[in-house]
């Protein structure tokens, strides 16, 4: 339910929609729990689908082998029914009791979600992007160095500067040359890991004379805080030298930090969330903890034990969100309430 | 078997080698603060380590995926920069020195 602009009332929010936080949808679901989950990629899958989409899993039951893309897809499908909403791109920023007694989630760009149960299934943390390591590069970003396009417009009529050789780069590089003064790729060798055909589009405009592409090191920031004038590159054949340039956007792909985690008031034990082994729930009564994220006595971080994890919580969930109900223990495979809900009642 | 590991604090540990373990897996599996995001794939540059310039020559060489991946993840690389993941344990590295490389100490 929608209160207002960006304010959404739900019955749980899950922070994280890596696997485990999927599969929390559907034991939650299970039990008529309404469930939201904020991501800070632009999909679900997590490490899953960030890291290693296309290497296999050998330790999923049932499945001898199943890529990380396979299993983020399956159960995808698995929730359908459950019709979770995610809110992707952004990151929970900070969680705070309201005076009735529920949990806010605010995120990074405003949103804010307000539910009686809070899951952390933040595996490793926050996906934040990688930093090209140039000297007091923090004092220019936000105003002329970027990691990301939210609006592409902010990027018209500048002097551009992209850096990296994957995909975003390329794409971004391709996207943004027609409204952009100017922009340079720049990359450490003549050799990018990306679309094929991106790569040659990029080749396609540098011909033309409409970019620039440079092999080369960034070594450099040129201009006073928080404006940059110039970067310095670095080459085996032309040494050291300047680009001029107003705006540096650089893809050096992403690395996982605990990130605002750490501010949400939850004991925290080697940056990893304690938890009971009956509930997984935190030093808060109403915020969970499950998967990568949580830390108890024999915690194996494995994905199996994220979704034996979220089975366990969900009970938890119910008994807060309908204090008045009674929970009965049900299976999939004989409860018509059940199959009903999943919407295969008719299929059997 | 044995490996010889400084840490992010200049502090050298003696680990027990395990055949064909990854030094990586060695590393974490001793408890010291390594991030090896990827898990051992080769993916990204969060297992760094220098190699004491005496075992250099004495490791199978770099794969291209492992020196793209030091070239572009990896912070602060040097000659004797390799990714711990892709070193597997052998007799032959009974003794092996690595010191622990920025950019690979867990949050």
């Amino acid at each position: 339910m929608t209160t207002e602009k960006n304010e959404y009332l739900t019955d749980a929010v899950i922070i994280g929609a890596g696997p485990v936080g999927l599969f929390a949808v559907f034991e939650l679901g299970l039990l008529d729990i309404k469930a939201h989950l904020v991501d800070i990629l632009d999909r679900p899958g997590g490490q899953c689908t960030e890291l290693y989409p296309e290497k296999p899993i050998y330790d999923i039951p049932a499945y001898p082998m199943i890529s990380g893309q396979e299993l983020t897809d399956n159960l995808l499908k698995q929730i359908e029914p459950f019709k979770p909403t995610f809110h992707l791109s952004q990151m929970a920023e900070s969680v705070t009791r309201t005076d009735d007694g529920k949990w806010k989630v605010v995120t990074d760009i405003g949103t804010t979600l307000i539910a009686p149960v809070i899951i952390i299934a933040a595996g490793g943390g926050s996906f934040m992007p990688k930093k090209p390591s140039l000297p007091a590069i923090e004092s220019f970003e936000g105003i002329s160095v970027f990691y990301a396009v939210r609006k592409m417009d902010h990027f018209r009529d500048k002097n551009l500067v992209i850096a990296g050789g994957g995909d975003s780069a390329l794409d971004w590089t391709i996207n943004l040359q027609p409204i952009a003064k100017h922009v340079t790729l720049i990359h450490r060798r003549d050799d990018f890991r990306a679309a094929p055909d991106s790569v040659n589009k990029m080749r396609e405009l540098v011909a033309a004379g409409k970019m620039t592409l440079k092999i080369a090191d960034l070594v450099g920031i040129e201009g006073t805080a928080p404006q940059i004038t110039g970067l310095n590159v670095k080459s085996k054949e032309c040494g050291e030298e300047t680009i001029p340039c107003d705006t540096l956007l650089a893809f050096y792909g992403l690395t996982m930090k605990l990130g605002p985690i750490a501010n949400f008031g939850l004991n925290l034990h080697e940056n990893l969330i304690p938890v009971d082994t009956e509930k997984f729930e935190t030093s808060e009564k109403g915020i969970f903890a499950i998967g990568d994220i949580n830390y108890y006595p024999g915690k194996l971080k494995l994905i199996l034990s994220g979704f034996h994890e979220a089975a366990l919580m969900a009970q938890q969930a119910f008994r807060y969100i309908y204090p008045d109900k009674k929970l009965r223990f049900q299976y999939t495979t004989s409860s018509s309430d059940l199959q009903g809900k999943l919407g295969v009642k008719d299929a059997t | 078997m044995k490996i010889f590991v400084t840490d992010f604090d200049g502090i050298e540990h003696e680990l027990e080698g395990i055949e064909g373990w990854r030094i990586m897996e060695i590393i974490r599996d001793y408890g010291l603060p390594i991030k090896a995001e990827c898990g051992g794939a080769c993916l990204c540059g969060t297992c760094h380590v220098y190699v004491d310039p005496e075992w250099v020559d004495k490791l199978y060489p770099k794969t291209d995926d492992e020196e793209d991946r030091l070239m572009e993840d990896a912070v602060g690389v040097e000659d004797s920069s390799r990714l711990s993941c892709q070193i597997l344990m052998s007799e032959e590295l009974d003794g092996l020195r690595v010191t622990m490389a920025p950019g690979s100490l867990k949050d």
